[in-house]
C-alpha cells in the first residue's frame, strides 16, 4: 500500500504505515546508518523479498549489502554468524521460521552461546528475522510458532512485534544490539496499516528490547499477549467493555528477556490474568508467564488461577474450518475472561 | 484395503495402457475408449536424444519403442495432469483453494515418463510440486482436487492440503525443501533391508540441489549402495532465482560426485521413460544409487503467489510452450506416424475436461471435514487421548 515519501512527512503528524513498510524503513535506515549492516537470505534481493519486506533495498544498496542465497539455511545461517563474529552486523532472513529448524544449530550453538563460552571475548551481533507462526491455509509444516523454542535459550534475545511502531522500533533496536536477536514477524500482519506517531518516523526512533507496552488500561483483568493476538485481545476488550468488564491489555513486545514486572504490576491491580498466544500450550509463553507469576510478588494478588489461551495442541490442519478452530478466536478470549472472573 | 487395490489398479492401468475404469474404480470415471482401427500404426521406434553421462560407460538406449496403446495412455496421463493443474489455477483465483499451490504444468512428461518405467510396488517421493505425482501414483483426481479445496473427501481428509498428499508407496508431498531426499534414501534402505528388489525414486528440484542434506544423503546412499534413484527436476528456477545465481555448478547430474549420473530431456516422455528404466535397472542390479537430471520447465510461477515474470520473460515461457510442450511433442509424434487420429485426441481432450469438471464439482460441493476430526491422527495405534483446546475448559478428543 502507498505510504508518503520522506519529503512529505517533515511537517505532518501521524501517518498510516503497514507493518511491511515499517520493517522496510527500519532496515533501510539501519543500512544507511551503519555500513557493517547487511541483509542475507532467500529472494531478499532481486525478488524484493518473498513477502516484499525488503522491496527496493537491493536496487538502492546493491549486491554487497543485499545478498540472495541459495536454498541452504544451515549454510547461510552459519555464514551470517561467522560474518557477525568477524565484526559485521548481518540481518539473516529465514523465509519463514519453519525453515530455521534447518539452521537451528547455528542459531543456538554458534550464535547464542558464544559470548558466554568465550567469557566475553566474542560477541555475535546478528539478527535472525522472518515470519513466524500461522498464516492462512499453509498447513502443518509452515505454521509453527517458534517463540517458546527460541526463548528457552539463554544468550538469545527474542522479540515479537505486533504493530508498525513495534516493528520499526524493535527491528532498529535489534540491529543495533550487540547480541543475537531472533525477530519474529507475522505474515498476516505485514499488510495491516497502523498509525505511526510523528516521533516514530524519526531515523533515531527505537523501542527498547525487554519492555512491554500497555496497549489498553483496565481494572478487572490483565490480558497478556504478543504479535497478532494482541489485536485479538483488543477486540475482545472492546466487546467486554460493553458488559462493564475493563481489560488491561499488555503487548509483551519482547519474549526474552520478558518484562515480568509489567505483568506483575498489572496483576496486582486487576487480580486476574489471562495469557493469549498462537503457539502450542505445552512449555509455551503462557506456561512461562504462569510460572513467573507464581514465583513472584503478584501471586498473592490473584483471585483465580491464571488462564492460558493458546493454539490447539495439534499440528496445523489445512481445511479452513479446522484451521479456524486451531487458533484462539476472539470469542475464546472473551469466554476465558469471563470464566476467570467467574461471571 | 479396497481403496488401496483401486489405487494400485489405477496405477497399473496407466502403465500398461489398458483401459482405466475397470470395475474396481468406484466413482464412475469415464473409460478411455481406444478404437483399434486396422489402419493405425500399432508400434513405432523413435529416436531419442542421447543423454549426457557422468561416471557411466553406457547410458540408456537412443531408441524408444512406443505402442499405440502406450502413446494414448501417456497422452491421457499428461493431459489429465495438465487440466487438473489449470483447474487448480482457476479454483485458486476464485479463492476456493487457499494457502500454497505449486503447479506442475509444463513438467508432465517427467511424472508420466517415470511412472511408465517403474511399477506400483516401487516407491516414489517428491517435494511440494506434487499434484502430478499424486495422480500417477494412483490417487483419483476427485481426491486430489477435494484435498486442494480442503474437503473431507480429499485424500488426506482435508487436513494436509496441496503439499501433503499420500498414497501407498507414495510418500508425498513434502513442504520443506530438500527434506524429502534423506527420506527417499531411507525408503530405499527399507527396500534393501527387505531384499524385495524395489527401488525408491527420490525427486527434488534445482533449488533443493543446494541443500546440505542432499550431500549427506548422497554419501550414505553410495556407501551403503542404497537402491535410490535420485532425480533432479531442473526447471531452471528456484522460486525467483535462476540456476546460475544459486549454484556454482549447474550440472546437477554431476552433483552426486562419486555417484554416476545422467542428464535427460525432461520434455520428452519417452526419454524420461528410457532413462528411468535404465536408472532403476542400475539400482536393482545392486550397483548403488544413481542421479538423473531432468531438464524441464514450469509454465506457472513458483506458486500461485508468484506471477513468474519478474525473473524470466514472457517470450521465454511462450517459446517453451510452442517448441517443447511435452503433450504437443507426443501428439505430433503419434500423428505424423499415423499412430492415432486428430479426432481421437480431440475426443480424449473433451473426455478429460469433463472428468476434471466433474471432479471439480465434487471438490467444491463436498463438505468440509467435521470438527470432530480436528484432533484425530496425532498418534498412530494409540488409545484415545485428550487434547487441550484453545483454553483449559476446551477438552477435545483424539483417536488414532
Amino acid at each position: 500500500s502507498w505510504t508518503p515519501s520522506r519529503k512529505h512527512q517533515r511537517t505532518s503528524g501521524p501517518v498510516e504505515v503497514t507493518v511491511r513498510d515499517a520493517l522496510n524503513q527500519a532496515m533501510d535506515e539501519e543500512l544507511e546508518r551503519d555500513e557493517r549492516v547487511f541483509l542475507m537470505g532467500e529472494e531478499v534481493a532481486q525478488y524484493d523479498g518473498a513477502y516484499k519486506v525488503s522491496r527496493g533495498l537491493w536496487k538502492k544498496y546493491g549486491d554487497k549489502r543485499i545478498i540472495d542465497t541459495p536454498i541452504s539455511e544451515m549454510g547461510f545461517a552459519g555464514i551470517a554468524v561467522g560474518a557477525a563474529m568477524a565484526g559485521l552486523r548481518p540481518i539473516c532472513e529465514f523465509m519463514t521460521f519453519n525453515f530455521s529448524m534447518q539452521a537451528i544449530d547455528q542459531v543456538i550453538n554458534s550464535a547464542a552461546k558464544t559470548y558466554y563460552m568465550s567469557a566475553g571475548l566474542q560477541p555475535v551481533p546478528i539478527v535472525f528475522r522472518g515470519p513466524n507462526g500461522a498464516s492462512a491455509g499453509v498447513a502443518a509444516q509452515h505454521s509453527q510458532c517458534f517463540a517458546a523454542w527460541y526463548a528457552h535459550c539463554p544468550g538469545l534475545k527474542v522479540v515479537s512485534p505486533w504493530n508498525s511502531e513495534d516493528a520499526k522500533g524493535l527491528l532498529k533496536s535489534a540491529i543495533r544490539d550487540d547480541n543475537p536477536v531472533v525477530f519474529l514477524e507475522n505474515e498476516l500482519m505485514y499488510g495491516v496499516p497502523f498509525e505511526m506517531s510523528e516521533d516514530s518516523q524519526s531515523k533515531d526512533f527505537t523501542i527498547p528490547i525487554g519492555k512491554a507496552k500497555i496497549e489498553r488500561q483496565g481494572n478487572h483483568v490483565t490480558l497478556v499477549s504478543h504479535s497478532r493476538f494482541v489485536g485479538h485481545c483488543l477486540d475482545a476488550a472492546a466487546v467486554l467493555a460493553k458488559e462493564g468488564i475493563e481489560c488491561e491489555v499488555i503487548n509483551l513486545r519482547t519474549i526474552r528477556p520478558m518484562d515480568v514486572e509489567s505483568i506483575e504490576t498489572s496483576v496486582m491491580k486487576t487480580n486476574h490474568l489471562v495469557t493469549v498466544e498462537g503457539g502450542w500450550p505445552q512449555f509455551g509463553v503462557g506456561a512461562e508467564i504462569c510460572a513467573r507469576v507464581m514465583e513472584g510478588s503478584a501471586f498473592n494478588f490473584l483471585d483465580a488461577p491464571v488462564t492460558r489461551v493458546t493454539g490447539v495442541d495439534i499440528p496445523m490442519p489445512y481445511a479452513k474450518i479446522l484451521e479456524d478452530h486451531s487458533l484462539p478466536q476472539v470469542k475464546d478470549i472473551i469466554f476465558s475472561v469471563k470464566k476467570t472472573l467467574n461471571v | 484395503m479396497k481403496t488401496m487395490l483401486t489405487v494400485i489398479s489405477n496405477a497399473l492401468c496407466r502403465i500398461t495402457g489398458k483401459n482405466v475404469g475397470a470395475q474396481t474404480v468406484p466413482e464412475g470415471a469415464r473409460v478411455a475408449v481406444t478404437r483399434n482401427f486396422a489402419d493405425f500404426t500399432p508400434q513405432v521406434t523413435f529416436d531419442i536424444k542421447k543423454c549426457d553421462l557422468h561416471r557411466l560407460e553406457a547410458g540408456p538406449p537412443v531408441k524408444a519403442e512406443l505402442t499405440r496403446e502406450q502413446g494414448l495412455q501417456y497422452y491421457r496421463t499428461m493431459q489429465m495432469v495438465r487440466r487438473v493443474e489449470l483447474k487448480a489455477d482457476q479454483l485458486y483465483k476464485q479463492k476456493i483453494i487457499r494457502g500454497f499451490c505449486h503447479l506442475y504444468d509444463g513438467q508432465e512428461a517427467c511424472a508420466a515418463g517415470i511412472e511408465a518405467a517403474i511399477s506400483p510396488s516401487d516407491h516414489l517421493i517428491t517435494a511440494y510440486r506434487a499434484h502430478g505425482y499424486t495422480y500417477t501414483r494412483g490417487v483419483s483426481i476427485r481426491q486430489i482436487l477435494a484435498e486442494l479445496t480442503g474437503r473431507k473427501g480429499g485424500v488426506a481428509k482435508g487436513k494436509g492440503g496441496s503439499m501433503h498428499m499420500y498414497a501407498p508407496h507414495f510418500y508425498g508431498g513434502n513442504g520443506i525443501v530438500g527434506a524429502q531426499v534423506p527420506l527417499g534414501a531411507g525408503i530405499a534402505l527399507a527396500c534393501q533391508y527387505r531384499g524385495n528388489n524395489q527401488v525408491c525414486v527420490t525427486l527434488y528440484g534445482d533449488g533443493a540441489a543446494n541443500q546440505g542434506q542432499l550431500f549427506e544423503t548422497f554419501n550414505m546412499a553410495a556407501l551403503w549402495k542404497l537402491p535410490c534413484v535420485f532425480i533432479c527436476e531442473n526447471n531452471k528456477y528456484g522460486m525467483g532465482t535462476a540456476v546460475e545465481r544459486a549454484a556454482a555448478s549447474t550440472d546437477y547430474y554431476k552433483r552426486g560426485d562419486f555417484i554416476p549420473g545422467l542428464r535427460v530431456d525432461g520434455m520428452d516422455v519417452l526419454s524420461v521413460r528410457e532413462a528411468t528404466r535404465f536408472a532403476a535397472d542400475h539400482c536393482r542390479a545392486g550397483k548403488g544409487p544413481i542421479v538423473m537430471e531432468l531438464q524441464t520447465y514450469r509454465y506457472h510461477g513458483h506458486s500461485m503467489s508468484d506471477p513468474g515474470v519478474s525473473y524470466r520473460t514472457r517470450e521465454e515461457i511462450q517459446e517453451v510452450r510452442s517448441k517443447s510442450d511435452p503433450i504437443s511433442l507426443l501428439r505430433e509424434r503419434m500423428l505424423s506416424n499415423n499412430m492415432a487420429s486428430a479426432e481421437e485426441f480431440k475426443e480424449m481432450d473433451v473426455e478429460i475436461r469433463k472428468e476434471v469438471d466433474d471432479a471439480a464439482q465434487f471438490a467444491t460441493s463436498d463438505p468440509e471435514p467435521p470438527l470432530e476430526d480436528l484432533c484425530n491422527h496425532v498418534f498412530s495405534n494409540n488409545p484415545p487421548l485428550d487434547v487441550r483446546g484453545t483454553h483449559p475448559w476446551s477438552k477435545l478428543k483424539s483417536v488414532s
